[in-house]
């Protein structure tokens, strides 16, 4: 069984899992917060075709939750905005 | 059939071009038609990046028409009450040699003895101006008169600004099949795919595609396409503040070689997003996407700002600029057939040239004396090549 954090905190979740389905597994409704305005942002095609489901993964910023697998060890965590704010400031993410 | 209608002037192509033409004639007092095959913008206007420089001129007819252009600008984005993203950001230019960058910098003396605002910046200062570009980059020049607008909103802002006047008639997705001439030569309508309208003046604005329309006058006018692609990356917090690109760039437009030149163009949008250039190719109109080409654009771009080597890219996008052999714009009535009037063939520069272009077109058909000589625009000045 795959072990990823989310927000720094563990979760076991099932193997073939995408990463939206095991958010909201755990509960999760939205995990990224739009650039224009702070609004709330979760799955909502769940097909890869809106890019409203974007979430930071392994450090990389906007990728589709829907339509990507968790693999044991993934790093999640939610995005503000572009999600490249801390990255371009050299802050760097853990 | 429709019925036959007659108007003061029809304006072929709802690009940017067009769409200041016809600013300027129906404020002129002119009852307008604009015609274009697709829809507005459809064409170069939407697929470039909506440049308004000076920094890439040359001293000479061009930069005195861009800097005309950039003035009528601020007037017109005034005008309309709409921004249309317009954002003075200025340009940068960069050198990759000392070489490059001692060529660079005469050529900025000779561009500000002919008024443009030029100032040259040490790599601190460059640092200062853009603070995530490349730290081996020996000097540049900084150009604050650079903007940029979106253009596909600029020309929509236009021609649903001249609707409000009443005065003009916007047919889009209309062909033209024909423009109509009496036994003199002279332009007395045209024949297109919603109906025949009578005129005495027909504005060549069709851009990449003017010399297709010439030639439905009867006259020739040598304007191809030069291919060229653009990278888009996801929207990101601002990273890149100016327009900055190669020196190189200037001497790529200017060239005549046929095959593949790239030089790196770097610049954000409102949106958010990055857009990186510069492909031009001379491959007829084949829209064909070549991954080799964006692949050396994003090579180009990273070499500049090593921080999009991170970034992933959204899409690309590509079109065709017109040139002509000279690689100056047709600004003018063709002697050849009279009523016919070009508007085309600016090549990379369509959008910030555009004003002025619409402005001299109107003031040429208001019989008032051109603010610029139009005399280097015309379009008999390809004869003696042709003849």
């Amino acid at each position: 069984m795959p072990e990823i954090t989310v927000d720094g905190e563990r979760r076991q979740v099932d193997e073939g899992m995408t990463i939206a389905a095991a958010l909201i597994s755990g509960g999760e409704r939205s995990w990224r917060d739009t650039r224009n305005g702070d609004r709330p942002r979760g799955m909502f095609c769940g097909i890869g075709v809106c890019f409203d489901c974007l979430v930071m993964l392994n450090g990389t910023p906007n990728v589709r939750a829907c339509i990507t697998l968790v693999e044991d060890g993934d790093v999640v965590r939610r995005q503000s905005g572009t999600g490249w704010t801390a990255l371009l400031e050299g802050v760097g993410d853990e | 059939m429709m019925m036959k209608r007659s108007r003061d002037a029809v304006v072929i192509g709802a690009g940017v071009v067009g769409a200041a033409c016809v600013h300027y004639l129906v404020r002129a007092g002119f009852d307008v038609t604009v015609i274009d095959r697709g829809s507005v913008g459809a064409g170069t206007t939407g697929a470039g990046e909506g440049n308004i420089l000076v920094s890439d001129k040359i001293p000479g007819p061009e930069l005195d028409l861009a800097l005309l252009s950039r003035q009528l600008w601020f007037d017109l984005i005034d005008e309309l009450g709409q921004s249309a993203e317009l954002d003075p950001k200025g340009g940068i230019v960069i050198a990759h040699d000392d070489a490059t960058l001692t060529h660079l910098r005469k050529f900025a003396a000779e561009q500000r003895d002919a008024g443009v605002i030029a100032h040259d910046v040490d790599p601190l200062q460059l640092r200062d101006l853009e603070p995530h570009i490349a730290a081996d980059i020996p000097g540049a020049v900084h150009y604050p008169q650079d903007m940029q607008t979106q253009p596909m909103l600029a020309a929509a802002h236009l021609i649903s600004n001249a609707q409000r006047s009443g005065r003009l008639e916007v047919l889009t997705e209309t062909e033209v099949l024909g423009i109509t001439r009496d036994e003199f030569g002279v332009v007395t309508g045209v024949n297109t795919t919603a109906g025949s309208i009578a005129t005495p003046i027909v504005v060549n604005a069709a851009g990449t595609w003017g010399g297709q329309i010439a030639a439905l006058a009867g006259v020739d006018l040598p304007i191809w396409p030069r291919r060229g692609f653009i990278l888009v990356t996801e929207p990101l917090p601002i990273t890149v503040h100016h327009k900055v690109y190669a020196a190189d760039y200037v001497a790529n437009v200017a060239s005549d070689d046929s095959g593949l030149e790239t030089s790196a163009v770097i610049e954000g949008t409102r949106g958010g997003t990055v857009l990186i250039g510069a492909s031009r190719e001379r491959v007829g109109f084949d829209s064909t996407l070549d991954h080799e080409v964006l692949a050396r654009l994003a090579q180009q771009a990273i070499a500049v700002f090593p921080v999009l080597g991170d970034v992933s890219l959204l899409r690309s996008y590509g079109g065709f600029r017109p040139y002509t052999p000279d690689h100056l714009p047709v600004i003018g009535p063709d002697p050849r057939a009279p009523g016919l009037v070009h508007a085309c063939g600016h090549e990379g520069a369509g959008v910030g040239l555009s004003a002025a272009t619409g402005h001299l077109i109107a003031q040429v058909l208001t019989n008032t004396t051109p603010d610029l000589p139009l005399e280097v625009f015309s379009p008999e000045r390809f004869e003696a090549v042709h003849a």
